[in-house]
């Protein structure tokens, strides 16, 4: 490091750091109509909801395991079916296999795009075009769980050793066979990692899917919020966070197994 | 007893018994959804969705997609500025390394968990009974929840960081504030910022789904066009959130490159 590094002689920059972080912070404080004295008047409120939060209603947790386990089933069956559907397009998307930039390009533009829709609008969407449904919360689970996973993908082939691609090659072996004999070897341990992380993140996702009517503990969640009942939001965010701790646990163990 | 199972018969017995598993999970959904869908509604719908309605983009209102769109991302930007700051009492709270006592970090740490256990929509939908419906309660909603994202990315990074400066500091006799100062802060600060940035984008995006419940933002606009099947403002909308979030993602990647 030269003295010319040290801060005293950048000073300029951080301070031109600082100088956009304040404008931004300005004009967002300006747009979205912030009032911090209505918030600390009306800070009874929050601790009128922290106080029902704090009584959750156990009566009610009984109830909640049937859609509970519903949840973990649409999240598995779409985390399968997203997976699946990611694994070819992920091979697509790497000039490892298709040895051409504009083909790969063209993918991964298509997979960005997809991964850009937020869980939420896309389920609210798929909702309009297929309807109200649990089949809807699956199908919105595999499209979120196909961006996730086929970028983890792409980027875990594009890792992977080229030997064995070579060695196939010279003794003729046509793209097909090296994607399935030199790169499917290299990175079954990381697809079957990921679907255990896209599981993980697809429970506490799906949570929230409900909110639209896709099904599972959301419908629950969302009744509950409706109805303005929080001792039933407090049980059923409880009991969320208790699977998700659970499932948390029980993929880690898997994924540390499979390295 | 088996004396030795074949690696394949295993892994033939672990593939039936996941396949199995996610049978009996695909038996037990209600599927009928499908039997109402028809090809004609979804190719006319498709057809719809192609033809984007760029007159509601821009049209110098304050209710156009444009300014629905700079709005959402303003909220995005101010809740994790909110989130950032406040997340740093529980990071100092809550990492392992800056405690001799070991009740303090396990306190810091559940606090953040609980405040990430509860989604979005739900601190959504609290702080619209506080400040009333508007972009403000979107942007509480995000960073109260991103306090326990930040929160325990921050910890985890603090607790992994390279002790040997902090050790130097100690040596010639700094005190708790100035090793801080001096070892903690510049080597966190480039890590943070990225942090920062990376969930800043993260923000935007679930800032653009918070108008589900009136918490501001393009949401309720899209909801709306949605119920309504106005496919061509539906497209736009999603377009304009996609084209955002994407240039987003490449000015905060390229950002963060540059802090490496």
């Amino acid at each position: 490091m030269k003295i010319k590094d040290t801060v005293h002689f950048q000073w300029y920059k951080s301070f031109f750091t600082v100088a956009l972080i304040a404008l931004c912070l300005g004009v967002s404080i300006n747009a979205t109509e912030a009032n911090f004295k209505q918030l600390i008047g009306n800070i009874g409120q929050v601790q009128a909801f922290l106080n029902k939060l704090a009584n959750p209603d156990f009566n009610y947790l009984p109830k909640l395991v049937t859609p509970m386990v519903k949840t973990l089933k649409m999240s598995a069956v779409g985390t399968a079916l997203g997976v699946l559907l990611a694994i070819p397009f992920s091979f697509l998307a790497t000039t490892v296999v298709t040895g051409n930039k504009i083909i790969t390009n063209i993918f991964r533009f298509f997979l960005n795009i997809i991964r850009t829709v937020p869980n939420l609008l896309l389920a609210a969407l798929l909702v309009a075009i297929i309807g109200i449904g649990e089949a809807t919360g699956v199908v919105t689970i595999a499209i979120f769980t196909f961006g996730m996973v086929s970028q983890l993908l792409y980027e875990a082939i594009e890792t992977i050793d080229l030997a064995p691609l070579e060695a196939d090659e010279a003794v003729g072996a046509n793209k097909l066979k090296i994607a399935v004999w030199a790169v499917w070897p290299q990175i079954m341990s990381a697809v079957a990692s990921y679907t255990f992380y896209a599981f993980e993140i697809n429970v506490r996702a799906s949570t929230v899917l409900g909110y639209v009517g896709a099904g599972g503990i959301g419908v629950k969640l969302n009744e509950a919020l409706g109805m303005f009942k929080y001792q039933r939001v407090s049980i059923i965010i409880l009991f969320i966070f208790a699977v998700v701790v659970v499932v948390d646990t029980v993929s880690e163990a898997i994924r540390r197994r499979l390295k | 007893m088996l004396k030795k199972v074949p690696a394949s018969l295993k892994r033939w017995v672990m593939t039936l018994l996941v396949l199995g598993l996610l049978v009996w999970c695909a038996a037990d959904i209600d599927w009928s959804t499908f039997r109402f869908f028809s090809w004609g509604t979804f190719r006319g719908t498709m057809a719809n969705l192609m033809k984007p309605d760029w007159a509601a983009f821009y049209n110098g209102s304050t209710e156009d997609i444009f300014s629905l769109m700079l709005m959402t991302v303003a909220i995005g930007f101010f809740g994790t500025a909110i989130g950032t700051v406040l997340a740093i009492p529980f990071v100092l709270l809550s990492s392992r390394n800056l405690w001799k006592n070991p009740v303090i970090p396990r306190v810091g740490k559940f606090v953040t968990d609980v405040l990430r256990a509860f989604p979005e929509l739900v601190y959504a939908i609290i702080f619209i009974k506080v400040v009333g419906p508007g972009p403000f309660a979107g942007v509480l909603a995000i960073g109260v929840h991103q306090i326990g994202m930040l929160g325990k990315l921050f910890t985890e990074e603090m607790e992994r960081m390279d002790e040997t400066a902090v050790e130097a500091c100690h040596a010639v006799g700094a005190n708790g504030i100035q090793t801080m100062f001096f070892a903690r802060i510049p080597q966190l600060m480039p890590i943070y910022a990225s942090l920062v940035l990376n969930h800043f984008e993260i923000a935007v995006r679930s800032a653009s789904t918070l108008g589900l419940v009136g918490a501001g933002g393009i949401g309720a606009t899209l909801i709306f066009a949605i119920q309504a099947c106005r496919w061509p403002r539906v497209s736009i909308i999603l377009l304009t959130v996609i084209v955002t979030v994407f240039l987003l993602d490449a000015l905060t990647g390229w950002i963060r490159k540059k802090l490496r």
